[in-house]
């Protein structure tokens, strides 16, 4: 079947899987935000304990969903691989070491004799859930504001000095944080972690005091997320954008390109639109009519936007990684993929995703299907964190 | 352009990359092994129903998760690690090696980590089979992850399935399958795992045995080093034998590799097989200081041909032999590849200026040229010292020699243990199970030795014969590479001693009377 499909075709369903996962990993990390709030929305030890294992039977969803969007990014797109993780190197080695430092967290909180004592720990879950947040989301930031480096392949050729892509600054991604659209979009997403994280919290939590606590983080939380990413949605369908002719390969500035994308993509449109709408909705049916089932309108609402903004930064003959060192070093989803055979076989296994999303839907569905209380944490059959 | 290497950026980019990587091999061969233990003493309780062998199984699963956790943390480092400092080669073979890195996601992380929750949440909220089936997948899910890892792995050390193409200045995949069954994956793949299994059977054994000296939890100690011991012997056995052949497959792949493992200088028809040597510490060559003689050996004759190519009058070609050529036996000389590789790059070059100005001609003739020596294109990069293609021959040879002493020691072990056990008296061998903890560092040590053979054999390749690690490098400032180098040691050191703080803490707390995580 993919093998009769078109390179081009291939680039872009790969580009769909890859907004896909990255969708699905903004929605998780509903972990690391709630992780920002254990002490605010858990005053007791208990309480506190509540939160942390309701958040701990989720962990590694999104941590292994950021396992397999590295993995899937590097198969499908091995030049962005090459040039962003190796070149914005201490962005990408502060996130991996705030993921580093959550994984032994849950596990190793309550054990007896765990050397670096419960706070410790909770602070490592705090640092994951603020660092995790902000700096993916200005990562990513990066894919519509540019990054400073340059790819020239046949840098190869040079035996003394043969690196293909470089990076133009010696700050090596430090500077994406100088940027107030890549810092906007990093808060936004970091706000967001935290309203899907209150949401997360009070659907599967039951425990009325957190209820409570949960509906003024809410105000404090929704009204900075929807500043931030208005401001970083509204600049960017005004912006110029990293325009590519599909014909010559030439990469050039393009007024309200973004917003074009979306006009031109109505499907997307109407994704994005609706992604922004379930999240308000979300947000809203919680504070205005208590609802602990808001996590599903939010969850969706920001996989349909997220998932939309990166259509936008990819298809239509855009680049989603901009040179500010040289436009035409600009990362395309031609120039950057991988080969078609590579992209065919890649493109069978995607097949099994929706096997992996059934199978992890009924184990949850067989141990998770009602909300946690205070008496789970003394049933002795179970694990505790 | 800058006429010398920055050694110190590649090694430091080593360093980092092996500091990751043991840090994270010391939990991985246990989470494989136990995955497997605890799902045979799991079957055992569902097929008894007898309660003490699920009390048996959830202590070891505790010892699981506070092992996992911890391999998680240190596994998602090397993942990335390929993009953030060896970013070229990311890129060269990116095409194929991203592949099974994807792969390993989609079919193995999110199986092991749902089933996991099933494992630990699920005892009262499913089935017995139910559970017992997660269990068993959880097992599988983690050895399915090192199957792609390892996949990835051996293709590095024999890239095959693949062709070169210079209008991307990459290697491209021409054949997945090439790639997921050469005989180094399967050797690969089937020796790591199987070494994995007896190292769990050892710890699980060790840690029993300490019960048993203690006179604690006797009944548990007992039972747990009966299904250890069991799933020890056939592993054992196992690793021998997929060592035998994964030492065939480097013979046959990377003679420089195999040379290191015996310390052969001058290749020899019925070569011998060192059983037990030590290494002067002044270099024999005088222009390479990683080839050193031995002081004291003793040799098995004909054993070194017969292993590497199941004849005992195969000519095992030395490190001289590579290095300075060997024409009967039709070696080419490092000095040839390399002028043949340099030929490839130049030809690489020169296909790119020709196409810039479209001369079909020129491009054509470019590109026969690097076809015809493309297998050589990495030694291309090694024209101002060829004594770099010379691994470290010491750590290389001590490395396989005791991993290969400790595996046989292993087996040896795991046999006594069962006549003890059959005999009745493996409760007072106080000797044997004071061994018995002894033994769970050795099975670290020689775990630990294996990829210290399998990676330091083979430098100064990234892929073997077609990129250098000079090659592969990103192009950062060396001091940050010192930076995270610093950073992850202390880290990673940091979080070993929680874990096994906790680890010690809970085996001195033993498995719970009933219930219980």
């Amino acid at each position: 079947m993919f093998e009769t499909f078109e390179l081009y075709t291939l680039q872009q369903y790969w580009w769909i899987i890859i907004s896909l996962l990255a969708s699905l990993l903004v929605f998780l990390m509903f972990v690391q935000g709630g992780q920002t709030l254990i002490y605010q929305l858990g005053k007791t030890e208990t309480e506190r304990s509540l939160i942390i294992n309701t958040l701990g039977r989720k962990w590694e969803l999104t941590f292994t969903t950021l396992v397999t969007f590295g993995g899937a990014f590097f198969a499908s797109f091995p030049l962005f691989y090459s040039t962003s993780f190796g070149g914005a190197y201490w962005v990408w080695m502060a996130i991996l070491f705030a993921f580093v430092i959550q994984a032994i967290s849950y596990e190793y909180r309550t054990k007896p004799a765990n050397f670096l004592g419960r706070k410790t720990y909770e602070v490592f879950l705090f640092l994951n859930g603020l660092l995790g947040t902000i700096l993916i989301g200005t990562a990513v930031g990066t894919f519509f504001n540019g990054a400073n480096f340059s790819v020239d392949k046949m840098n190869l050729t040079n035996i003394y000095d043969s690196a293909i892509s470089r990076w133009e600054t010696p700050f090596h991604g430090l500077e994406a944080v100088l940027n107030i659209h890549n810092v906007a979009l990093g808060l936004s997403v970091f706000f967001l972690a935290r309203v899907l994280g209150i949401l997360y919290i009070v659907n599967s939590v039951n425990e009325e005091n957190i209820f409570v606590r949960a509906r003024k983080q809410m105000w404090y939380n929704a009204v900075p997320f929807l500043v931030f990413f208005l401001y970083f949605v509204i600049h960017l369908l005004l912006k110029q954008g990293f325009a590519v002719n599909p014909e010559t390969g030439v990469i050039f500035m393009e007024k309200y390109k973004y917003l074009h994308n979306l006009l031109q993509m109505p499907v997307v449109l109407v994704l994005f639109l609706a992604g922004v709408a379930g999240v308000l909705y979300g947000i809203s049916s919680f504070l205005f009519c208590r609802s602990r089932k808001a996590i599903w309108f939010g969850g969706t609402g920001t996989v349909l936007a997220v998932f939309s903004l990166l259509l936008i930064a990819g298809l239509n003959n855009t680049a989603y990684y901009p040179s500010l060192h040289n436009l035409q070093h600009s990362l395309t989803i031609r120039n950057s993929s991988s080969s078609h055979y590579t992209l065919t076989a890649m493109s069978y296994v995607s097949l099994f995703v929706p096997v992996v999303i059934a199978y992890i839907y009924v184990a949850w569905k067989s141990i998770n299907n009602k909300p946690i209380e205070k008496s789970d944490l003394d049933d002795d059959s179970t694990h505790i964190y | 352009m800058t006429e010398a290497f920055d050694y110190s950026l590649i090694d430091w980019s080593r360093a980092q990359f092996a500091l990751t990587a043991m840090y994270h091999w010391i939990f991985v061969p246990l989470t494989l092994g136990l995955g497997f233990i605890m799902a045979i003493m799991e079957t055992i309780y569902v097929r008894t129903g007898n309660p003490e062998w699920k009390r048996i199984t959830k202590f070891w699963m505790t010892i699981f998760g506070i092992n996992f956790a911890i391999g998680v943390a240190t596994g998602i480092i090397l993942e990335f690690e390929f993009g953030t400092n060896w970013s070229n080669y990311s890129w060269f073979v990116g095409d194929i090696f991203g592949a099974p890195l994807a792969i390993e996601g989609i079919m193995a992380f999110f199986l092991e980590s749902t089933f996991i929750a099933v494992m630990f949440f699920g005892w009262n909220k499913v089935s017995k089979k139910f559970h017992l089936v997660s269990t068993w997948l959880v097992a599988f899910g983690a050895s399915l992850s090192a199957l792609w890892i390892l996949v990835a792995n051996a293709w590095m050390q024999l890239p095959v399935g693949m062709k070169f193409n210079p209008e991307t200045a990459r290697n491209e995949m021409h054949n997945f399958w090439d790639v997921l069954l050469s005989p180094m994956a399967v050797s690969k793949f089937t020796h790591t795992i199987s070494s994995s299994y007896l190292l769990a059977a050892i710890v699980v054994i060790g840690i029993s045995s300490w019960y048993l000296l203690r006179k604690r939890h006797i009944v548990f100690a007992k039972r747990s080093i009966v299904v250890a011991a069991v799933f020890g012997l056939i592993t054992s056995i196992f690793t021998i034998l997929t060592g035998d052949y994964s030492a065939r497959v480097v013979a046959q792949n990377q003679p420089m590799k195999f040379a290191a493992f015996e310390g052969l200088y001058v290749g020899q028809t019925r070569a011998p097989l060192v059983a037990i040597g030590v290494m002067s510490t002044s270099p024999e060559d005088p222009d390479n200081e990683n080839i050193k003689d031995f002081v004291f050996k003793i040799e098995i004759p004909n054993f070194l041909s017969y292993m590497a190519f199941q004849d005992i009058n195969a000519f095992v070609p030395g490190i001289r032999d590579l290095m300075e050529g060997n024409e009967k036996y039709n070696i080419p000389s490092a000095a040839e590849k390399i002028a043949r590789g340099k030929l490839a790059i130049d030809a690489l070059a020169e296909f790119k200026l020709a196409k810039e100005v479209q001369d079909q001609a020129k491009m054509d003739e470019a590109r026969q040229i690097l076809d015809e020596n493309f297998r050589y294109f990495g030694y291309g990069y090694f024209v101002d010292d060829p004594s770099r293609l010379v691994p470290s021959v010491p750590i290389t040879f001590y490395s396989f020699h005791i991993m290969v002493a400790l595996g046989m020691w292993f087996m040896m072990f795991f046999a006594i243990v069962l006549l003890l056990v059959y005999k009745g008296k493996i409760s007072q061998s106080k000797f044997w199970l004071t061994i018995g903890i002894v033994n769970i560092p050795l099975a670290y040590i020689a775990s630990q030795s294996g990829w210290i053979t399998a990676e330091m054999g083979r430098q100064p390749w990234v892929i073997q014969d077609l990129m250098p690690t000079m090659a592969a490098v990103s192009r950062l400032d060396t001091n940050a590479v010192i930076t995270t180098f610093i950073l992850f040691g202390v880290v990673f050191t940091t979080l070993l001693i929680a874990e096994l703080k906790i680890m010690f803490k809970q085996i001195k707390i033993g498995p719970k009377q009933e219930g219980g995580h």
